[in-house]
């Protein structure tokens, strides 16, 4: 049996609200699949997503499930962890609720390394709304808002929240499915801020724009397309060089994974202190 | 006095009295020690923290504002004593997330601002108001609009307190008019958000949060505390927007084994997103009524000399206080006038404010603004009445004098 039909909300029916070929039914069912596989309780997980394509998967799945405002699942996704630390907390985002109105709130959980895990869908593009351009659009790329091309430079949403402080970052996409899950749920192992930026395929908007294909095309673009951090440093000897030289490929693999003192871990260490002094 | 709040508490804790002692009825050999209330000098804001504290509150999450800072500083130092939980979010709109989500996990929590953060709170607090998560808002008002007087007091966020956030949507506010109130009303507060699933605003101002006043710290065993109504049917069962009779579905705890969805997105009774004309119609008409048909048990005042008043003050926060002292010299030299105390700012308290103001031919409404809640007072006062706003919007307190002459 495939591990996502498991966990299905029976009350909700199909078709969902994604396109066909969607890139992020992949990444749910990756999501899905680490959690089965961590052999966690679903009473004790909760989803919190924001606002857009990305964050309508927690409806879907049979979880303690939030769905917030524009950018706002991490400041919920805080009150829920620090209230409860036993609960597994992923927040479920997307590239513009992550990166633009979430952005604040995004480094700032990053700083406090809170043991949250985000799965950014990051698909270059606002497609709920209809194909404005996003923080991670590429420079140079057609949206709605940027009808002449994209003038703006992407955000490197690794480099971003390694920067914030984040302690366990990776990048994959759903072409590469199985190790998208593996990242993700090292990302749940990981007491920390974890975040997964997990690039997907919009190709009935962002594509169209782009004259990127058929969804098949697309996810066929990340196969031919990305690079491992570890193989091209491997080749090219430190990564300052690797940047250099891959031209337009985009870098996958786990940037970082350095565990640090975990913010409800250390309140809960407060607790017992003063509850210690108090005696 | 006739008022519906005394009721509320025990009937031996009455807020002006003073060393009140409750023995306990047991028989017993030795004497027994007899519990006594604790008397302190407390500072508003600080009594906001107690008053918290006694309601169950064991979570916060804030952002530093003038004048409300005060609460977050208590509140870091009280709450992990108490194995509650504080956190300094990185702004307002955080806040209110973060008191959201912990609530959701079952925990009473709050947070506290003032104008410029609770304009920030607004599509949060909508968001709590049409999932009914249960939540309390502190904003010590302050001189506005924009950044306005960050020190200096007024009354100028009452319409704010009901319109802030988008659509239609239920809300309650109280506004405490002393520093003892900031106490019982946090605890007010905390029953009417519990019981009603819904988030409940304080309304307080620059001075009353900074005021030292002593105050009376009521005894646990004083206090009735409403915890929210939680499922007891099978879990696959559960309905969390179930659309009941007395329109406030149980809230389960995320965490034991109900697992639903919210979403801020219109619903159907599963939390389901629903957007068709009869689910719409259906979420919003109960959300509705679950204030409007419960106006009685929701909104509490305090009538002063209203029985043969001519004139009536309604007045409220700091306001209410410098009225009163204008009443009872009016009431020295033999003017009928009475005052009539907002305690439940919304829903307004019509139905008994039509009830105790029926006979009066003229209002006073004092305001530390431009006019916000005498537009309540114009729909429900008497047809043909006079009615009279005081204002003042210069970021300092009306005195009693000025109140004074409206009533002659």
């Amino acid at each position: 049996m495939v591990v996502i039909h498991k966990y299905m909300r029976r009350q909700v029916k199909f078709p969902n609200v994604w396109c066909a070929g969607c890139g992020n039914g992949i990444i749910l069912s990756t999501i899905v699949n680490a959690i089965d596989s961590l052999g966690l309780s679903r009473d004790e997980v909760v989803l919190v997503s924001g606002i857009g394509c990305s964050s309508r998967a927690p409806l879907y799945v049979d979880f303690n499930t939030l769905h917030t405002t524009h950018g706002r699942a991490i400041p919920f996704a805080t009150g829920v962890k620090l209230a409860n630390p036993k609960l597994t907390v992923i927040v479920i985002t997307g590239d513009g609720d992550a990166s633009a109105i979430g952005g604040n709130h995004l480094i700032h959980a990053c700083r406090r390394n809170i043991d949250i895990t985000t799965v950014i869908f990051n698909n270059y593009i606002y497609g709920m709304t209809g194909g404005q351009y996003s923080p991670t659009t590429p420079c140079g790329a057609k949206a709605s808002t940027m009808p002449y091309g994209n003038t703006d430079h992407p955000f490197d949403l690794c480099k971003l929240t390694m920067g914030a402080g984040a302690t366990f970052v990776a990048r994959s996409t759903v072409y590469h499915a199985k190790i998208l899950e593996s990242y993700i749920k090292k990302g749940i192992e990981n007491k920390g801020f974890s975040v997964i930026d997990a690039l997907s395929n919009c190709h009935v908007i962002y594509g169209r724009y782009n004259k990127k294909g058929s969804a098949f095309d697309m996810i066929n673009w990340f196969k031919d397309n990305t690079i491992n951090v570890n193989t091209a440093i491997k080749q090219w000897g430190n990564l300052e060089t690797a940047e250099e030289n891959i031209g337009q490929k985009i870098l996958t693999g786990v940037f970082k994974e350095k565990p640090l003192p975990e913010y409800t871990a250390e309140y809960d260490k407060l607790i017992e202190r003063l509850k210690e002094k108090a005696k | 006095m006739n008022n519906n709040f005394s009721a509320f508490f025990a009937p031996s804790l009455r807020p002006l009295r003073l060393n009140i002692r409750i023995t306990k009825n047991v028989r017993s050999h030795r004497k027994k020690k007899m519990t006594k209330r604790a008397i302190k000098l407390l500072q508003g804001n600080e009594a906001f923290c107690e008053g918290a504290i006694l309601a169950g509150i064991r979570f916060f999450a804030g952002y530093p504002i003038t004048p409300s800072s005060e609460i977050a500083e208590e509140l870091s130092r009280k709450l992990p004593v108490l194995g509650g939980k504080f956190i300094q979010m990185e702004d307002e709109i955080a806040s209110m997330g973060a008191i959201i989500g912990a609530s959701l996990t079952g925990l009473k929590s709050m947070t506290a601002t003032s104008g410029p953060g609770f304009s920030l709170k607004q599509e949060n607090i909508g968001y709590a108001s049409f999932t009914e998560v249960p939540c309390i808002i502190v904003d010590i008002q302050r001189g506005g609009p924009s950044t306005g007087l960050p020190t200096y007091v007024s009354q100028a966020d009452m319409m704010q307190a009901k319109w802030g956030s988008h659509g239609d949507y239920p809300i309650i506010a109280v506004c405490p008019s002393s520093v003892q109130e900031c106490i019982t009303f946090t605890i007010l507060a905390v029953n009417l958000s519990e019981k009603y699933r819904v988030p409940v605003i304080i309304l307080s101002d620059e001075v009353i949060g900074h005021m030292r006043e002593k105050v009376e710290i009521p005894l646990p065993e004083e206090i009735e505390l409403i915890e929210r109504k939680r499922p007891t049917c099978p879990p696959e069962e559960y309905k969390p927007f179930d659309d009941v009779p007395d329109y406030i579905p149980p809230l389960a705890n995320f965490g034991k084994g109900y697992r639903f969805h919210v979403t801020g997105l219109t619903h159907d009774e599963w939390g389901k997103p629903a957007m068709d004309p009869v689910s719409t119609h259906k979420l919003l008409t109960r959300l509705k009524n679950k204030i409007a048909k419960n106006l009685e048990d929701i909104c509490k005042y305090e009538a002063l000399f209203c029985e043969d008043a001519e004139t009536i003050v309604v007045a409220y926060g700091i306001s209410y206080r410098v009225a009163k002292s204008a009443v009872l010299k009016a009431r020295e030299q033999g003017i009928k006038v009475g005052l009539f105390k907002l305690i439940t700012i919304w829903p307004f308290p019509s139905i008994q404010f039509k009830r105790i103001c029926a006979k009066a031919k003229k209002f006073i409404v004092p305001e530390l603004n431009q006019g916000q809640m005498i537009g309540e007072i114009m729909k429900y006062a008497p047809k043909d009445a006079e009615i009279i706003g005081v204002n003042k919007y210069d970021g300092t307190i009306l005195e009693p004098n000025e109140i004074y002459k409206a009533i002659i």
